[in-house]
């Protein structure tokens, strides 16, 4: 399959008063044209910081990318110039923002907000920007979009803001979608229509999506392939399946446990602990102090990635061939 | 929005009431009378004059005949300068006074907005330090002060403007740029704080994820937004420049509506009191409702909650 983008030890630090944080330390991972590749983590694990990175979004300064290439459709973005990268933005990579409520000009018309990518960026009349407008409210689905165009953002409900937030990302026909956390600051009915509305748009564009979320429930629901992300590195990655029946790292499982369910009774069972200090990272595996399955190397050492399948790859030490061979002999006892 | 317009119109005309009724007051219980100077006058001469402008009147009588002045807006003629009404006066001193004011706000709003805005986006750097020194001493130094430096440096030391007086553009520099410092430092304090939160928000990064270019990000996303704030105290700073230009035009000589003013105060000069008086207040009292309007054409918000009239 094409890779339409492809990440490699991507690193992105801020300077802050109290020091350099280290928020995203070496990321691998790519996206399949026309796939969805779902980031999850825990907040702070650096999932926002990666997109941010991508469309070179990171105020800078504090912000930094030290180090790594992001290659989209064969060109390093960490490498252009800045007037570049913006005829890239919104072109060909756009991006959805976690709240619809601030994601929106308080000042300006839907109509406005809507058609000014597309004006930016290609030589169109009022009357074909207009017609594109209209289409676009169309495809995501708000009524009387005529009417609508000449609104201002207070007139609509949240869920709608989100749909014309999705609409403006789509004008100008992107290839990559990037969206930050679209349905966390919706309510349980509107996020799933929001959901909904993102699987219609793939099949009507075809459109690939990268969807941040620390919800497993959307992840389940509209994504082909999963990055679980743990301070600032991604720990496990597979095809949806094999995260969530087949988990490998520990802090998967955790999290998978930690989800509620209807068809088991008893407590929640949460991760315990706390993510390590990014200031001054661990050397070894980060998840090594919550980890119940600790050994002494995970606090040295960081692991090699491990594949499992063809799609499915794992940075744990228990997937080496000792640690297997003492849980077995642990488990005979 | 027509009810909202009505609404406030009634409101400013009650205002208007008890700034009359309120200098009446002041006016008829301050010591003194416009003809106490006149030494050579003996006592008759002075009950003919006091009768020629009603002031023998009891005061209900008095008050009245000042409210029927003010509907018909006719202060009839001034005491102390011969052979000319109030009416006269404004005529001659308000475009002067009004010029000084416009020019005024207008240098402040450019070079404060300005100002604000290259300080925040060059947030903690020497521009922003610069600029916010400047209005910190825009600030504190008060017009009265800055207007005697400015003579002293630029006109008697480098003899580069006029010192005084009214005729050409170059008679101006000096007592709009008195007047105008306090205020640019006001805006641009303003507009710097309100731009630096602006820039954090949402919306400002979603229109540079479409790739907009900065300059449309600051003017069409950024600075109407900013300019809010702005707008709500242009009133209060434009009362401020009007009044702030009776002692700049004292200064500079300038024959404006500020001289008449304080004279006519000095002189007890009722009728140019009264007049000027409830000149201003108006004139105030419109600006401050254009204010009002403006701020609801910047902001759609606030439109559409008159129109629902809640």
């Amino acid at each position: 399959m094409e890779k339409i983008l492809e990440v490699t030890d991507l690193h992105v630090t801020f300077a802050t008063y109290g020091g350099t944080v280290q928020a995203v330390r070496g990321v691998d991972f790519h996206l399949n044209k026309g796939e969805t590749l779902a980031i999850v983590g825990e907040s702070g694990c650096g999932k926002s910081v990666t997109v941010n990175a991508i469309m070179r979004l990171i105020p800078n300064p504090p912000g930094r990318i030290t180090n790594g290439k992001i290659l989209f459709k064969g060109q390093d973005l960490t490498k252009l110039k800045e007037k570049k990268m913006r005829s890239i933005r919104g072109v060909d990579i756009s991006m959805i923002f976690q709240d619809p409520m601030t994601a929106l000009n308080p000042t300006l018309t839907i109509g406005n907000q809507l058609m000014e990518g597309l004006k930016q960026h290609h030589d169109v009349t009022d009357k074909e920007a207009k017609r594109r407008a209209l289409e676009m409210l169309d495809l995501v689905g708000i009524p009387n979009p005529e009417e609508r165009l000449k609104q201002y953002p207070h007139q609509f409900s949240g869920g709608m803001r989100q749909r014309i937030v999705i609409a403006i990302a789509l004008i100008c026909e992107p290839e990559l979608l990037i969206a930050d956390e679209p349905t966390t600051a919706l309510d349980v009915t509107i996020q799933a229509q929001i959901l909904e509305l993102f699987e219609r748009i793939q099949e009507v564009t075809g459109v690939s999506i990268i969807l941040i979320t620390h919800d497993l429930g959307v992840v389940a629901k509209i994504a082909d392939r999963v990055a679980v992300m743990y301070a600032g590195k991604i720990i496990e990655t597979g095809m949806k399946r094999e995260i969530f029946y087949r988990p490998q790292h520990p802090y998967t499982k955790g999290l998978l446990e930690s989800v509620p369910r209807l068809d088991t009774k008893g407590k929640l069972q949460p991760i315990e602990g706390t993510p390590p200090d990014l200031f001054s990272p661990p050397t070894g595996c980060p998840f090594t102090a919550r980890c119940p399955f600790a050994m002494e190397v995970c606090d040295k050492v960081y692991p090699e990635s491990t594949a499992m399948s063809d799609s499915h790859t794992v940075n744990c030490w228990l997937q080496d061939e000792r640690a297997k061979k003492v849980l077995a002999t642990m488990a005979t006892n | 929005m027509l009810k909202y317009i009505l609404k406030k119109l009634l409101i400013m005309l009650f205002t208007l009431w008890i700034i009359i009724t309120l200098t009446f007051v002041l006016m008829v219980s301050v010591p003194g009378s416009p003809f106490n100077s006149e030494s050579s006058s003996n006592e008759i001469v002075q009950q003919n004059l006091e009768k020629h402008y009603n002031l023998d009147k009891p005061m209900h009588i008095q008050y009245l005949l000042y409210l029927k002045s003010v509907v018909t807006f006719d202060f009839g003629p001034s005491i102390k300068q011969p052979n000319q009404t109030v009416n006269d006066l404004l005529g001659r001193g308000f475009p002067i006074s009004a010029e000084l004011g416009i020019v005024t706000i207008i240098v402040a709003l450019i070079s404060g907005i300005t100002l604000g805005i290259l300080a925040a986006l060059r947030h903690n750097r020497i521009i922003d330090y610069a600029a916010m020194a400047i209005a910190v001493l825009g600030i504190s130094i008060p017009n009265f002060i800055l207007a005697t430096l400015l003579i002293q440096q630029l006109s008697v030391n480098w003899g580069i403007f006029p010192v005084a007086t009214w005729k050409s553009w170059s008679h101006m520099v000096l007592p709009v740029l008195a007047l105008a410092t306090g205020p640019m430092a006001i805006i641009a304090r303003l507009t710097r704080s309100t731009m630096l939160e602006v820039l954090t928000q949402d919306y400002i990064k979603m229109a540079r994820a479409k790739g907009l270019a900065p300059w449309k990000i600051i003017v069409k996303h950024a600075l109407r937004n900013a300019l809010m704030p702005v707008v709500t105290i242009m009133g209060t700073l434009f009362v401020g420049i009007m009044t702030g230009s009776f002692v700049i035009e004292q200064i500079f000589a300038i024959p404006g509506m500020g001289k008449y003013f304080v004279e006519s105060i000095n002189h007890r000069d009722f009728p140019v009191i009264m007049g000027t008086t409830v000149f201003y207040s108006s004139f105030l009292i419109i600006m401050l409702f254009l204010v009002d309007i403006a701020y609801g054409i910047l902001d759609p918000r606030i439109k559409v909650n008159n129109k629902e009239g809640d």
